[in-house]
């Protein structure tokens, strides 16, 4: 990081059985391009090696690494402290999910929401006229989701109820039924249709304006719903 | 959950690839395996990586040890990764007439090392992948892939906790608990309860890649390591399906891996000291985008989602040349006992993501050897549960 000046962070802690949560204040080295998790990963090394904090891919493929920035949830490894005007600027874990310590939540409670099958390999776009080579039925690629729990996490839903399958998880459903790769396109639609399912969405769009993937959450919560919809005859249980 | 058929006890220093694979490995021969981490799984370097799956083709002329060594797990992790791999294979494109003198040299290192190739006209490539440089001259098709550096590792975890492995993350070694020459677990600290503690075991094994230098100086023995850096820029955008190499000599930012939405151009490579601070030399990204263009015009006009660097750990005294591209990305499992005269300590190190299976295989065998148990490996056939029964097994 190329270090023109400095930012003053509020980071939130937690170790269990150590107290309750509380705010520690750091000065960090910041240039034009210091992401937050530069910044974090900089307080580790320097100033305080016990804040935990989860990270891995550094390019916003992974989905480890998110946190709340001033309220916002973002992906610490490409959100540039340069964007975020907070003085200090106060990084906190994600809501909606049980924190483990620090800025660490338990994404077990994350990924208990989806139904049973969640494939992430998918048909890939074809680049403009691209044929697959000789012996390969179609190009495949990894889901848009990366399972960062963002949109979890800026669900005001999701904040009301912990049985809600929210976002990520209907999503995926919805993705099932348009590219089904096995499932059963009526189990999808059962499990989707539960009171705790589609119909909870009070469509704030928040899980698409957090969503650091372009996965289109709250767009595809209203695909299911048309689904059901035609299903149930338009009938909200 | 599974329980060990054994007592012996291996207590495993890092949760990168290497030592995800490491837990699963001796956890399917049926021993008690712990493994602890400082941070989340895969924070060093493995999830980092471009997350190309080798083909071995980048190798074939140079380093035809790590070719065979890529070719055999690229087509053992199809078989037990199904689901986690974006398998569109790869092209080696010539661009440039000098690249048409690596084409002879580099279909034969291919078949010498195992690695299937079909030539292809710089029209053929046009078809498979329009966004190519136009003035591709010609093409060299290879079994390459995409894998997740987080998901694909996170099966070998899963797997590992299911069948009774030990997963401790945010767990820093502080110490080795050494005694006259002999390494009997580990001190610990607890970042997520702050407390301090000790884990016994019968053999530690360092799996801590650019890391493992320092691990081994706990225990008072040196491995020669060089933690060698190369920059990697994601830019904005799925540009090809297949992997697209440079037909020539490796060098840098002639790789991108398409990857989700995104394109991965990388590397650049040069050495270190500190593997924590590696930073990201701007000139380097540029040069991405520049070398990249060369592949893919369109890269230089698409924006960047993140630039970042992933420290290699490879094996090379501090002497060895300061690029990092003249040491080889093979592996080596050091028996402390044999080169340090230090019992009960076992270093695993080098190589690369593609071969994580193969490096556990052998560090297993080693580990197994040391404590008189004789149990085959069985990872190459054992189907990897999903990466999500990570969190399952937790709950």
């Amino acid at each position: 990081m190329s270090e023109t000046g400095t930012r003053r962070l509020r980071v939130h802690r937690f170790k269990r059985g150590d107290g309750g949560a509380h705010f520690d204040e750091f000065v960090v080295p910041a240039g034009p391009r210091t992401t937050v998790l530069d910044a974090l990963r900089w307080i580790q090394l320097h100033a305080d090696p016990s804040l935990a904090l989860r990270h891995s891919c550094m390019h916003a493929s992974c989905g480890t690494c998110g946190v709340q920035v001033d309220g916002q949830e973002e992906l610490a490894c490409v959100a540039r402290l340069g964007d975020h005007r907070g003085d200090p600027v106060t990084v906190e874990p994600l809501a909606n999910v049980p924190v483990l310590t620090d800025l660490v939540v338990d994404m077990a409670d994350f990924f208990r929401r989806f139904g049973d099958r969640h494939p992430v390999l998918r048909a890939s776009e074809a680049v403009a006229g691209a044929q697959p080579p000789d012996g390969l039925d179609r190009f495949v690629r990894l889901e848009d989701c990366i399972e960062c729990g963002l949109c979890l996490s800026a669900c005001p839903v999701a904040a009301t109820s912990a049985r809600y399958a929210g976002p990520a998880a209907l999503s995926a459903a919805q993705r099932l039924l348009e590219e089904p790769r096995g499932a059963d396109r009526d189990d999808v639609l059962a499990w989707a249709g539960r009171p705790e399912g589609a119909w909870r969405c009070h469509v704030g769009m928040e899980c698409t304006r957090a969503c650091p993937a372009d996965a289109l959450p709250a767009e595809r919560i209203m695909a299911l719903r048309r689904e059901l919809g035609g299903r149930e005859a338009g009938a909200r249980p | 959950m599974a329980q060990a058929r054994y007592d012996e006890h291996v207590l495993i220093v890092g949760g990168g690839g290497t030592g995800g694979a490491l837990a699963h490995d001796l956890a399917l021969r049926g021993l008690r395996v712990t493994l602890v981490e400082r941070g989340e799984l895969t924070s060093g370097t493995t999830g980092r990586h471009h997350g190309l799956l080798h083909s071995g083709g980048r190798y074939a002329v140079s380093d035809r040890e790590s070719a065979t060594e890529c070719i055999e797990e690229n087509r053992i992790l199809r078989r037990i990764c199904p689901g986690t791999l974006e398998t569109n294979d790869g092209l080696f494109v010539a661009v440039e007439e000098e690249d048409l003198a690596y084409l002879e040299p580099f279909v034969e290192g291919c078949a010498a090392c195992g690695i299937p190739t079909q030539r292809l006209t710089g029209a053929e490539a046009l078809r498979l992948e329009p966004n190519l440089n136009p003035a591709v001259l010609a093409a060299v098709r290879v079994p390459d892939a995409t894998m997740d550096g987080w998901r694909m590792p996170l099966r070998f975890f899963a797997t590992a906790r299911h069948n009774g492995a030990e997963i401790r993350t945010y767990t820093a070694v502080e110490g080795l608990l050494v005694h006259d020459h002999h390494v009997s677990g580990a001190a610990l600290r607890d970042h997520v309860t702050g407390r301090c503690g000790e884990v016994r075991a019968d053999v530690v094994v360092n799996a801590t890649g650019p890391w493992s230098e320092r691990v081994a100086a706990m225990a008072g023995v040196e491995v020669p390591i060089r933690p060698s850096p190369g920059v990697l820029v994601a830019v904005r955008g799925r540009l090809c399906n297949m992997v697209l190499n440079r037909l020539h000599k490796s060098g840098d930012g002639d790789i991108i891996v398409p990857q989700r939405a995104l394109s991965v151009v990388g590397t650049s490579s040069w050495v270190v000291d500190d593997p924590d601070e590696l930073g990201v030399p701007e000139d380097h990204v540029e040069r991405m985008y520049a070398e990249g263009a060369k592949l893919v015009p369109a890269v230089r006009d698409t924006p960047m989602r993140a630039a970042w660097s992933a420290a290699r750990p490879l094996i090379g005294a501090r002497s060895a040349g300061d690029s990092g591209r003249e040491l080889s990305r093979t592996f080596k499992t050091f028996d402390h006992r044999e080169t340090d005269g230090v019992e009960g300590f076992v270093t695993i190190t080098g190589g690369k993501g593609t071969t994580l299976r193969a490096m556990a295989e052998v560090c297993a065998d080693v580990v197994c050897r040391k404590l008189g148990i004789d149990e085959p490996c069985r990872t190459r056939e054992t189907v990897l549960l999903p990466h999500e029964a990570y969190y399952r097994a937790a709950a």
